[in-house]
């Protein structure tokens, strides 16, 4: 075993002011959290309450196996929207009767739980969570369908979570819908397309068309529960297998149905035991600086995340400002990749590119660490290939096929967002720290080039360019790539699955990797063409 | 020479035997019914010979079967223990018949006491203190409160006791009715009543060849319905009364003397407080309670059973008495509940002095005599007794102490006991004062002794202890992410609930596991040290107490010094298909109503038939969903009727009926 050593002096200045810094941003997500969980406030939640239900939060807690964890996605979805934080549906991982499955359950409480765009992007994540790691799927549905003055957001996209369902079942994925209330029109198709569908007495109302439509198509004087109702579901047209009588039956049911699919995951299993690091995760809120221009070990990070803090490190001598390395989380062997220097030059692109494929020769996951400013610019470099190099790392982390994991933990900017597997390279999941910024460049970066610019195209129409203007234009720039290249921005905007608690970043692993083991680990050896 | 010895009982009294048979190098023979076939005695011997049936007199009160049982064994004597056949003289004569050593004395001697009325005649004419004899037709206020007694009797079978003149003639015919019943003899005497008497008996030994030793004397004045539960010696009466103890030995001894016994023999008493004692009975066997004579005087009372038997002569003198000893009987019955007794399986039974089972204390320890072990199932069959535990020490307050302790400490899951009771008793002022007599629960109160150890502190403390555990259980035994932190959310919404129900009480606790360790938001004066699934700590006004759980398939059991706690899980769902409602009984499927069993307002039980209806040349039977009335009866036999068409509703019996609950899953 090789074991990481520390650096860490917790009784320097500089960690506690990272620390208080980062305690700060923990205390402001704490607060946009709060919001997810509020739902739709006091008054829709007393009158959901009142009507004897449970609340979404409420089902999960019920439905998910007594003090197993509960690993929640996107709780911050319509950050810095119209809409309501959490995006109107709860969803993530958690373990039924022994088994990771992913749960989507709709918030009533906000507007009647009708979907949103929001809404619609999540429900979709979710589903690929559950695609991507062959997790069984279990929608607890109450929703009044699209929230309609946004219909033009969600219509036409939203046809791909019916596609989706089939997909899933298809692909030999149970789904599972619990329909506690309205599940009408196109949300009649949740329950159609799920292979296993609980309804509830009195309660679920399914239907294409409402009495009132149905008058108006036919002119058929029809009610809710002839056209809908549990009852009518489970006995007549035969779409309800299970006719539960309140809610916490249809949840036991729901829980007995998982217990009966027979799960067996295809990955291999953790090795047993796994030790805890040696250093205390507490640390981790006091090693990122507040100013991400100053570099930081990546290795502190590793040292209290990884099993026993034990790290093999591959090529350590060679291209330094990327680790790369071989370590375990919760038993399950992993790649680490992380940035030290912030920058990558050719040496880390190929370095990258062959520990890739190392991973994909063993089938071992990956996680990336990010705190990178993209790849290196300049003359030298441009001369020496940095394209071509930095064209291979993205080759190798597309077309690798072993699960990657992303953790936003500083900055993550331009090309080297996308080397380090970003969001848009499917990572199984992506985290970000309170701590991390990403964007194209960083802010001042891109202020200042947008300024070079406008300043040539002024000269170059012998316009004049007044320092005044510029300075404003800059600093107003500077601002709004600031605020969009925040987590919390880049959160509600699905860019991440969520921001997490740097000490709860072991946590957040072992759930992930566990839920990938779901499905089978498998590396490739086919990359595309590599310019060498 | 004894070499092969049959104990024609059970349990903690055949163990007995056989541990002082091992040790004399006597090959052990037990005898089981088939409730009994799993049970210690029964596996321990060498050799054990099955009595087929269960009830007693098919087995451990069928003479000719334990004699059958010795013969097939090759046993050349039997042992009768207590209670069952020993103190039956026709058996002693029978088995002395087969050729067989009966350890015990002659069959004159157990008949001379069988009888309780010629037996206290006999004892008079030689001198020994009795209790005078009244006529109940002749009863006058004066001779009030007066006790009737079963002349068959023991164990307070067809005992009554009479306070008023006006309850005579139905006392006596009760306990004629009982007496009858239980002994196959009706007669009854009455006898001036000692309204606070103690209960002190005298240990008799007697040798072939005219030695008789009263070796020191027992009080067994704590009694519930007439049983004995706390038995010491010496007794603290005798200890009191200068001469009494020699009084009481020489009474002893005449009793002996008078009927030529020989073996082990008891002679009981009822004393006062002013030294006055009155002869009650003699009992012709082993005591249950013969263990504390062993400890103080050092004899091992079997052994000299055995030794007699064997043709040995006593020493001139018995041995000095040394120290005190107090045994406890621990019953599974529930003294809050009528002692109603207690069966099913022994989940565990913990309790000290197992490393000293059977064993004549040299030194201050604690001794168990039991007929159980964890796992044991106890059957409704044959007497509650479990275990006996014995304290001996230099005095009466320490060996109290000791009892009360390690009673106190003992973990006994799956029965109700009477354990709670023994340790308020043994901790009782006047019971440490020596202040005991037969009167000693109603004088004190059985509600305030037979109250739970536990009080409702430690009971809501032992549910959080019952929470917490659980949950460390819950993650011990997870499939996939076991490692990770027990209930990990990253967005909070609420704490993790469990509810436990009680005798007192539901508790509901809420906790949850932060960074900080387990937090529990009801319990704002509890700081959680640990938790096990086995072992919870917490810390409650910075005293730190252990909590030990051990989990059921129907309880968890939550032992700690301050008491302990039996819970019952509330499942976190119920099947409403087991909670049966009235309703309205649709027929399944087209059909013919063949027949009716019911009219409208009958009662009618759960699952019980209503009527048949026949369709694709099938039966149907239409059942009770629920107990209640048969409120409409909506078709008439031989009529056709369609599909879900209501056939019959039943109406809930009473507006306020509880639905009935008949099981639970989790």
């Amino acid at each position: 075993m090789t074991a990481l050593e520390t650096g860490v002096d917790q009784s320097a200045p500089e960690f506690a002011g990272n620390r208080a810094a980062m305690l700060d941003k923990l205390a402001e997500l704490d607060a946009e959290h709060a919001k997810a969980v509020a739902g739709g406030g006091e008054k829709y939640t007393a009158r959901h309450r009142k009507r004897g239900k449970l609340l979404a939060r409420e089902r999960i807690e019920l439905l998910v196996d007594a003090d197993a964890p509960f690993l929640e996605f996107s709780p911050l979805a319509a950050w810095g929207t119209d809409y309501q934080v959490g995006g109107s549906v709860v969803t993530g991982i958690g373990v039924i009767e022994g088994v990771e499955c992913v749960l989507v359950a709709s918030d009533p409480t906000v507007r009647g739980g009708s979907s949103n765009p929001w809404t619609l992007k999540k429900n979709l994540r979710a589903m690929e969570i559950a695609m991507g790691n062959r997790l069984p799927l279990v929608n607890l549905v109450e929703s009044g369908g699209a929230d309609l003055p946004a219909q033009k957001e969600i219509f036409i996209p939203g046809g791909k979570m019916f596609r989706e369902l089939t997909r899933l079942s298809a692909a030999g994925i149970p789904t599972i819908a619990l329909v506690f209330g309205n599940s009408t029109a196109g949300g009649a198709y949740v329950p159609g397309m799920s292979d296993h569908v609980v309804m509830i007495k009195e309660r679920s109302k399914v239907f294409l068309g409402g009495p009132p439509l149905v008058k108006m198509a036919t002119g058929e004087e029809s009610d809710d529960e002839s056209l809908g109702g549990a009852e009518m579901h489970a006995r007549v047209s035969g779409l309800a297998d299970y006719y539960a009588l309140d809610e916490q039956d249809a949840i036991r049911i729901g829980r007995r149905i998982v217990a009966r699919l027979n799960w067996r995951k295809h990955g291999p299993a953790p090795s047993a035991p796994a030790p805890e690091p040696l250093y205390d995760a507490e640390d981790l809120l006091g090693i990122v600086p507040t100013d991400l221009k100053v570099p930081f070990d990546p290795r502190e990070v590793l040292a209290r995340v990884v099993d026993g803090s034990d790290f093999d490190e591959f090529k350590p001598g060679y291209g330094s400002s990327l680790v790369t390395g071989w370590a375990r989380v919760h038993g399950y062997p992993v790649g680490v990749l992380a940035n030290a220097q912030g920058v990558l030059f050719s040496t880390e692109s190929q370095k990258a590119t062959q520990f890739i494929q190392l991973a994909n020769q063993t089938d071992t996951p990956l996680i990336f660490l990010h705190n990178t400013t993209g790849y290196m610019v300049g003359r030298e470099y441009e001369q020496a290939g940095m394209i071509k190099h930095g064209a291979m790392m993205i080759n190798a982390v597309s077309n690798s096929t072993v699960p990657h994991i992303s953790l936003l933990i500083g900055a993550s900017y331009g090309a080297g967002h996308y080397g380090m597997c970003g969001r848009a390279y499917d990572p199984r999941f992506l985290f970000a720290w309170p701590s991390a910024k990403s964007a194209v460049m960083g802010p001042q970066q891109l202020a200042g080039v947008l300024s070079i610019v406008a300043r040539q195209a002024a000269e170059g129409a012998g316009r004049e360019y007044r320092d005044e203007d510029d300075a404003a234009m800059r600093a107003a720039v500077e601002q709004q790539i600031e605020a969009e290249s925040l987590p919390m921005f880049l959160s509600g905007r699905l860019f991440d699955d969520g921001v997490i608690d740097p000490r709860d970043t072991r946590t957040v692993l072992g759930i992930c990797l566990s839920a990938i083991h779901n499905g089978p680990v498998a590396g490739s050896n086919d990359f595309g063409v590599f310019r060498m | 020479m004894i070499t092969r010895l049959l104990v024609a009982n059970r349990g903690e009294i055949a163990r007995r035997v056989f541990h002082t048979c091992r040790e004399l190098g006597i090959e052990c023979v037990a005898v089981y019914s088939d409730a009994d076939a799993e049970q210690d005695h029964a596996r321990e011997a060498d050799l054990a010979v099955r009595l087929p049936g269960t009830a007693a007199a098919d087995t451990y009160l069928s003479a000719d079967a334990l004699i059958a049982a010795a013969r097939s064994s090759g046993a050349d004597a039997i042992h009768p223990g207590y209670g069952f056949l020993s103190e039956d003289a026709d058996f002693a004569a029978k088995v002395s018949a087969a050729g067989l050593v009966w350890i015990g004395p002659a069959a004159q001697a157990i008949e001379a006491m069988a009888a309780k009325v010629p037996a206290k005649q006999l004892m008079a004419e030689a001198g020994v203190p009795v209790l005078g004899e009244l006529d109940p037709e002749r009863l006058t206020s004066a001779d009030l409160p007066v006790l009737l007694k079963a002349s068959a009797g023991g164990g307070g079978r067809g005992m009554r006791v009479v306070r008023a003149l006006d309850e005579l003639d139905s006392a006596l015919e009760s306990a004629r009715l009982e007496a009858a019943a239980a002994f196959g003899d009706a007669t009854v005497f009455c006898e001036p009543y000692l309204e606070a008497g103690r209960h002190i008996e005298v240990q008799v030994l007697a040798d072939t060849h005219g030695t008789v030793w009263a070796v020191g004397e027992r009080e067994c004045s704590i009694q519930r319905r007439h049983q004995k539960v706390i038995e010491e010696a010496p007794a603290p009466l005798v200890q009191r009364q200068p001469m009494l103890r020699e009084q009481l030995c020489a009474a002893a001894r005449d009793a002996a003397k008078a009927i030529e016994y020989v073996g082990a023999g008891t002679v009981e008493f009822l004393a006062d407080e002013q030294g006055r004692f009155f002869f009650l009975e003699m009992n012709t066997r082993l005591q249950v309670e013969h263990p504390v004579t062993e400890c103080t005087t050092g004899l091992d009372l079997v052994r000299w059973q055995l030794r007699i038997a064997e043709g040995w002569s006593l020493p001139a003198t018995p041995p000095e008495s040394t120290g005190h000893a107090i045994e406890a009987r621990l019953y599974a019955e529930d003294p809050a509940r009528e002692w109603q007794p207690s069966s099913g399986p022994l989940y565990l039974f913990d309790v000290d002095g197992r490393e000293r089972e059977f064993q004549v204390l040299a030194d201050p320890a604690i001794r168990l005599d039991s007929g159980v072990r964890t796992g044991s199932e106890v059957s409704v069959h044959y007497d509650p007794m479990l275990a006996k535990v014995i304290s001996y020490a230099p005095t009466r307050t320490e060996a109290a102490r000791a009892l009360s302790a390690a009673l106190g400490r003992a973990r006994v899951h799956g029965l109700r006991t009477n354990r709670d009771l023994l340790v308020r008793t043994l901790r009782h002022p006047a019971f440490l004062a020596g202040d005991t007599d037969t009167a000693f629960f109603d004088r004190h109160g059985l509600a305030a002794l037979a109250a739970p150890l536990a009080d409702t502190t430690i009971e809501r403390l032992s549910a959080l202890a019952a929470a917490l555990a659980d949950a460390a259980e819950n993650r011990r035994g997870a499939t996939v992410l076991r490692a990770i932190p027990s209930g990990w959310r990253n967005i909070v919404s609420q704490d993790q609930l469990k509810c436990y129900a009680s005798d007192r009480a539901e508790h509901a606790v809420r906790y949850r596991f932060t960074r900080d360790g387990p937090h529990a938001p009801d319990y704002p004066d509890v700081l959680v040290g640990s938790a096990g699934p086995d072992l919870v700590e917490l810390l409650v006004d910075g005293v730190r107490h252990g909590f030990a759980v051990a989990r059921y398939p129907d309880r968890v059991c939550v032992d700690s010094a301050m008491g302990a706690v039996d819970l019952v899980p509330v499942p976190r769902f119920t099947d409403p298909a087991k909670v049966r409602a009235p309703g309205s009984l649709l027929a399944p499927m087209p059909g013919n109503v063949v027949r009716i069993a019911v009219s409208v307002g009958d009662q009618v039980a759960a699952g019980q038939p209503l009527l048949w209806l026949e369709a694709m040349k099938m039966e149907h039977t239409i059942a009770a969903p629920a107990s209640g009335v048969v409120g409409e009866l909506l078709v008439a036999s031989g009529q056709q009727v369609a599909q879900d068409a209501t056939l019959i509703v039943i109406a809930e019996p009473e507006a306020d009926q509880p639905q009935v609950e008949e099981g639970r899953s989790t």
